[in-house]
């Protein structure tokens, strides 16, 4: 089927100063989005198992609501109308752009919605005795979680945890509708300019592929680890 | 110190507690026994506030448990608990269990926790073990530990849910000694166990539990010696047959 192509990667190696910036973009995305996914994604498993009910309905709704919406679509909302709601709504000068970073926030809250999953089952994996012996010794709910509850559920969840950052990394490729440049922006970027769109996108997939395969190799190694401990 | 005064509790339909009343004197040991579910597990956990109960009220040293206005954290900080499953903190060392609440909850200096800390463990027998992590111990030193634990709070009464339940015949007894020595030293104790044992050794009164009814409530010769209800007189025969 490629028969009569003929591959030119030629446009790449003068170009991987741009990629490697592209690729500090995504890298940095991620961890924003890991950082922000992990904190906001806790503060939503502990609202789904609050006894207070509206709280844990509200929590249910938005991680229902964002998993059943396609991420490109959220990136979408918050790169084009909410950047545009905010303007009128906050009287922002017009001009004043906020879009990059309204699509950043929207990536965020999305992940967050698929940690709090995570981290909900972790939290739910430590026996219940553990918070009642916590309180038992005179500990508030804030401070048996934070001493006793979360500190165990975490070590039962790095290694989905670490799964979902690789996942994480990969969707960050979606905020090319953003405009921003990513790596898999870059990559499209240099293709688009030197007409040598086939060879940037199947590099851009290798270079996914060897770190993305590299990362969960070493999950997996972690976890045998910690199996083993 | 402990007063229980009529207390009831269900889940939904499910009477769990029925107008249960008792107290415990300061310095009095309690045994609280019954067949499984009869609710006595339930009725030392609403001691100190763990399970909430609809009716009745209990108060700890004049302190009101089912008061909405009461600092349920403030009460526990002084009453002792030890549990089935010891729920030691796997996570941290033996050290820092003792001393994690007693900074946090007491706000005692670091120092001055480890020191407290390491005093009863010591009084537990396990001070080689401060550095080790709760899996590393056996069952009967976990539990040790915990009592160690709840006593580094300077609690004004101890309860035991079950403590011996979860062990191996072999490490029984040496939680039960640890246990007689503080009857011994005059603490408030309010025990449930199967252990008949220690409750004709240790105990004042016992209480006897059926169906979420305190059923008898006797001194404890008088309740070995002759049980009053039937229900008693049938538990009494099934457990010191053995």
């Amino acid at each position: 089927m490629f028969g009569s192509y003929e591959f030119d990667w030629s446009s790449i190696p003068g170009s991987l100063t741009f990629l490697g910036q592209g690729l500090m973009v995504s890298l940095e995305i991620t961890a924003l989005a890991i950082v922000a996914g992990i904190v906001w994604g806790t503060l939503l498993a502990m609202a789904r198992l609050s006894s207070i009910k509206p709280l844990a309905w509200a929590a249910a709704a938005y991680v229902n609501l964002f998993r059943a919406i396609p991420l490109v679509m959220v990136l979408l909302w918050f790169f084009l109308i909410v950047p545009k709601f905010l303007e009128s709504f906050l009287g922002l000068p017009p001009g004043s752009d906020v879009r990059l970073a309204s699509a950043m926030i929207g990536f965020a809250l999305f992940e967050s919605a698929y940690y709090a999953e995570i981290i909900r089952a972790g939290i739910q994996s430590v026996p219940k005795g553990q918070l009642a012996a916590a309180h038992a010794l005179g500990m508030s709910y804030p401070q048996a979680m934070l001493h006793v509850v979360l500190p165990q559920a975490f070590r039962n969840m790095v290694p989905l945890l670490l799964t979902q950052a690789i996942i994480l990394f990969q969707d960050t490729s979606l905020v090319y509708v953003s405009a921003l440049a990513d790596f898999f922006g870059a990559a499209y970027k240099v293709g688009d300019r030197d007409g040598r769109l086939v060879e940037l996108v199947l590099f851009a997939g290798a270079v996914y592929f060897v770190l993305c395969f590299a990362a969960s190799q070493a999950v997996r190694h972690f976890q045998q680890r910690l199996q083993r401990a | 110190m402990i007063t229980i005064d009529k207390v009831s509790k269900h889940y939904g339909n499910f009477q769990v507690l029925t107008d249960c009343s008792t107290h415990v004197n300061k310095g009095e040991v309690v045994v609280v026994c019954g067949p499984s579910g009869s609710g006595k597990s339930t009725l030392i956990k609403c001691v100190n506030g763990l399970e909430p109960f609809q009716q009745g009220d209990i108060h700890v040293n004049g302190t009101s448990v089912g008061a909405a206005k009461t600092n349920l954290s403030k009460l526990r900080a002084h009453v002792g608990m030890v549990f089935q499953h010891f729920e030691l903190f796997p996570h941290m060392t033996i050290r820092d269990n003792l001393t994690l609440a007693q900074v946090k909850v007491l706000k005692r200096d670091k120092d001055e926790a480890a020191e407290k800390g390491l005093y009863f463990l010591d009084r537990v027998g396990l001070k080689a073990h401060a550095h080790k992590f709760p899996g590393q111990l056996s069952g009967g030193q976990q539990q040790r530990v915990a009592i160690a634990r709840a006593l580094a709070m300077d609690p004004i009464c101890m309860l035991f849910d079950e403590p011996t339940s979860a062990l191996d015949p072999e490490m029984i007894n040496e939680v039960l000694d640890v246990m007689t020595e503080l009857a011994q030293e005059g603490m408030t104790m309010m025990c449930v166990t199967h252990e008949m044992g220690f409750a004709k050794r240790v105990a004042h009164r016992v209480i006897f539990m059926d169906h979420g009814k305190i059923v008898e409530d006797d001194s404890k010769e008088a309740f070995f010696a002759n049980p009053r209800s039937e229900r008693a007189q049938q538990f009494l025969a099934k457990i010191l047959q053995h």
